[in-house]
């Protein structure tokens, strides 16, 4: 099924958009690319895949030509390059669409995509009938005189996609497209990929969804420890055993085993409100919850639908407009951060980066944080270095963070081992309930599958855990219910065991009915 | 596991090195261009220090210790205590006035009239710390103003307190009585009558404290952690507002120190007089020291012996001592960037050992970000 590197051998260069060959890039210390090959045939949708950290994003930036390589050649419609900016790669027909949207919301789409470009078809008639060819040419359905910030996440991207056009991309780059995408939204993206490559356009798609990239990629390219280790056909692999290639070993898998759920309540949430201001929407809206020992409870739903809020008002971190939260039958609302964290909450934040470390601090000093009142981090008043450093040398060994020494800054970590440290320490105070929000986000498969094993081990010992996640497979995996959250409001029960991906999508958006899926603007 | 990389330490004593050399070389060119005696300047001011200048020096170095460790108390969480200056000022007018009426005898007249000195200081920065937090106006501006309004404030009150001294146009408070003067650390083996100022312990308590507040204690760890991300210390727990009113109101309290040697030790009352700008000088201190006790004395050191040489500039080099200030000011800029060039070099160090012993890629993605 598989031929190691070269399966369009055969295809003569003519026929190559992309050709890259023995692309090394170090940064210091490490080699985030060595010796890249890579072959895209023109008129095709070209998949990379590989894990987090495997280094697609440097390959990526090297051929917008954001960093240059540092050994390799680049070769764009057969002429060998070297691209010192990305205006440079812009010239010679390449564009990138990135994962983050870089779009001002108070602008028309007009002025969006002419913005930086005013000289190619000025900013008036022109440019908007150029938009108009290029959105009804592609099927891309954007309106020129559409506010963005009345636009929902697939039409950002759509937006996004046109800009590249319009100046002139012939070859397009996407970085992790359907992150932010709901399915029935996926799927709509891949009909407007297919369009391109119908139009001759060629797409390189980088992602880590490989149910994805099997079903839209011509080619796929596998990138893992910063070299591609393989190119396969989409026809011949199935998605496990891409993922092997991915990881290089036998998969991790988050299916649950028979559940624990018992009839204590250890969380109850109950009319749960949060105002977002005079005149708009609740952040959220009469959220009510329960958390039973060994239960674990995801909530899924598109991001920005509530879901940080509702994790900052259980910790303690904002004041719910009404509505209370109890822990252990105890009324925990409005209480501090600090103790409610003391008395049993344990948290795992959704940006590790601004909430869970402090980056340039060292391992044991991480260790300390959210949990600086408890033993073994201090006595009394005083810090407890020791106990503190013994402490992390144990979290370190048993939670298997990678490191050198717990002396090292916890930002030099790699984020899989980031996250370790932080899960680590949550679970070394024997919380009743875990708040985790993307407890796997932008982790490596390995560090992924023993969070996971963590969960599920805490679980079986009486744990509850409010499972936050983007990721439906981990949601369906792991939870033994899954609710999901909508504009602030708290859809019903389902049951991972029975529900499809389709029913989870349609609840995300607001399709099944649930409630009219119009005001998608509030989701910026 | 290693517990102490010497790489890290020489990275840390480099940057201020390379920083101070690097001012030396721009005061050089700059003297050069001006058309000055660059060998006699150099002669002037690289030179041993007379035993009485020690003892200046000394003196000087532990008020600016002490106005340094109030700022470096606020830059630990990021709080830009400008106002030291007005916050002495307050301080020193308030514990002279009590002292002066020699309420209290002897000793116990001086530690209640620092104390004074301490909670006025402190209620006066205070305002500043109740503005950002109630109504966040950067501390910045608040403190700036209030080291104006301070000024006129207390030279009005001054006015009023004034007693006349015969012979003299000076406005002073009510000289402190006899019995509550602080005497002098005497130095006669250095073979000067000079003395070092007695409240000098002040600062050594103050040093020390300070060493083991920040880095031995929970309320350390608070604020440091403040400091380093506001957002990471809010959610472990951290009640930020109020890490910020109390620093500020600590940061104030040791300003009120600054005064003190002073006041008990040579002035014996406040007056007109009185020397300005002491807290932005202990700014600059701070930022040399990178708020660390030890640094920060020996910044103190170099800031005095710089202030101590250059009075004879004008005579032995026919240049202005002037000249000091712009050499202070050109460490200043070139420790900053020292600094962050030292801050950036530590990171990629970490990254690349971790990265040799673990074998994991990390692109520096953050940073770019960041950047």
């Amino acid at each position: 099924m598989v031929t190691q590197a070269d399966r369009s051998g055969a295809t003569p260069t003519a026929d190559l958009a992309v050709e890259l060959h023995g692309i090394t890039k170090r940064f210091v210390g490490v080699v985030a690319n060595k010796n890249i090959k890579l072959k895209v045939r023109r008129g095709t949708i070209h998949a990379i895949v590989g894990e987090n950290g495997a280094g697609k994003s440097t390959l990526m930036k090297i051929l917008y030509g954001v960093q240059q390589p540092d050994e390799g050649t680049i070769t764009i419609n057969g002429q060998q390059v070297v691209m010192k900016t990305p205006t440079e790669a812009i010239k010679l027909g390449i564009g990138m669409v990135f994962q983050h949207f870089m779009l001002a919301d108070n602008f028309t789409v007009l002025e969006n995509v002419v913005l930086g470009a005013e000289k190619l078809h000025g900013i008036g008639d022109t440019a908007r009938n150029k938009i108009r060819q290029i959105s009804h040419a592609y099927g891309l359905d954007v309106d020129p005189d559409a506010l963005v910030a009345e636009l929902g996440v697939g039409a950002r991207q759509r937006i996004e996609i046109l800009k590249v056009l319009y100046r002139g991309a012939k070859i397009l780059i996407l970085d992790e497209p359907t992150a932010v995408l709901v399915p029935q939204e996926v799927t709509e993206l891949f009909r407007n990929l297919e369009g391109l490559k119908a139009e001759g356009l060629t797409v390189i798609f980088i992602s880590h969804k490989l149910d994805e990239v099997l079903s839209v990629a011509d080619d796929i390219t596998v990138i893992r420890r910063g070299t591609t280790v393989a190119a396969v056909d989409p026809h011949t692999v199935n998605a496990r055993q891409l993922a092997e290639l991915m990881v290089g070993s036998a998969l991790p898998n988050p299916q649950t085993e028979e559940s624990t759920v018992t009839d204590r309540v250890l969380l109850k949430v109950r009319g749960l409100t949060l105002s977002g201001g005079p005149g708009r929407r609740p952040l959220l809206d009469d959220v009510n919850l329960d958390i039973h020992a060994g239960e674990i409870l995801g909530i899924a739903g598109v991001e920005g639908n509530g879901q940080a809020e509702l994790v900052e008002v259980i910790m303690g971190m904002r004041e719910p407009t009404s509505g209370t939260v109890g822990l252990l039958g105890r009324d925990i609302t409005g209480l501090p951060v600090r103790e409610i964290r003391a008395s049993g909450v344990g948290y795992i934040p959704e940006d590790r980066h601004r909430h869970g470390l402090l980056l340039e601090s060292s391992l044991w000093e991480n260790r300390m944080l959210g949990h600086q009142t408890e033993r073994p981090n201090v006595k009394g008043w005083l810090i407890d270095a020791w106990a503190a450093q013994a402490d992390t040398r144990r979290i370190v060994q048993e939670f298997d963070v990678r490191t050198p020494s717990i002396f090292v800054s916890a930002g030099s970590l790699s984020g899989g081992n980031q996250q370790k440290l932080i899960v680590g320490r949550e679970m070394s105070h024997q919380p009743k309930v875990l708040i985790a929000a993307h407890p796997t986000r932008g982790v490596d498969v390995g560090a992924q599958s023993s969070i996971w094993d963590l969960i599920k081990h805490a679980r079986r010992a009486g744990l509850g855990v409010l499972l936050i996640s983007a990721d439906l497979e981990e949601l369906v995996g792991l939870s033994d219910t899954i609710r999901v959250i909508l504009r602030g409001r708290l859809s019903g029960t389902f049951d991972p065991d029975t529900v499809t991906r389709e029913e989870l999508g349609a609840a995300m958006t607001g399709a099944d009915g649930s409630s009219a899926p119009t005001d998608q603007e509030e989701l910026a | 596991m290693k517990t102490f990389d010497w790489r890290r330490v020489a990275i840390s004593v480099a940057a201020p090195v390379l920083a101070i050399a690097v001012s030396l070389l721009i005061t050089t060119l700059m003297l050069v261009v001006a058309g000055d005696p660059v060998g006699d300047v150099w002669r002037v001011l690289l030179k041993v220090p007379l035993p009485r200048q020690i003892v200046q020096i000394i003196n000087e170095a532990a008020i600016l210790y002490l106005s340094a460790v109030a700022v470096a108390v606020g830059f630990r969480m990021n709080l830009f205590n400008i106002g030291v200056d007005g916050q002495y000022r307050v301080a020193s007018f308030a514990a002279a006035v009590f002292a002066g009426q020699g309420f209290l005898p002897g000793w116990l007249n001086i530690i209640v009239s620092i104390l004074i000195a301490m909670v006025c200081s402190a209620l006066w920065a205070l305002i500043a710390g109740l503005l950002k937090v109630w109504r966040g106006v950067s501390e910045v501006i608040s403190t700036i103003m209030l080291n104006y309004i301070a000024t006129y404030l207390v030279a009005y009150f001054l006015k009023m307190t004034a007693v006349k001294v015969e012979g003299s146009n000076a406005t002073n408070t009510r000289n402190i009585p006899a019995d509550s003067h602080v005497p002098g650390i005497s130095v006669d083996w250095l073979g000067t009558p000079n003395k070092i100022y007695g409240l000098i312990v002040l600062a050594i308590i103050v040093g020390v404290g300070y060493w083991f507040v920040i880095n031995k204690t929970r309320f350390g760890y608070d604020l440091r952690a403040a400091g380093a991300s506001e957002t990471a210390a809010v959610a472990s727990g951290v009640n930020v507002k109020r890490m910020l009113v109390i620093s500020m109101g600590i940061s104030g309290a040791l300003a009120g120190l600054v005064g003190m040697p002073l006041l008990f030790g040579q002035d014996f009352h406040y007056g007109d007089t009185v020397q300005a700008g002491l807290g932005f000088a202990g700014l600059a201190v701070a930022l040399l020291g990178r708020n660390n006790p030890i640094g920060m004395a020996f910044a103190a050191i170099l800031w005095g012996y710089l202030d101590q040489l250059s009075n004879g500039l004008q005579i032995g080099a026919g240049v202005s001592d002037r000249l000091v200030l712009i050499i202070q000011g050109i460490i200043v800029l070139s420790v900053v960037i020292a600094y962050e060039l030292a801050r950036r070099a530590k990171l990629r160090m970490d990254e690349r050992t971790v990265g040799k012993e673990t074998g994991a890629l990390k692109a520096p993605e953050t940073k770019a970000v960041a950047a």
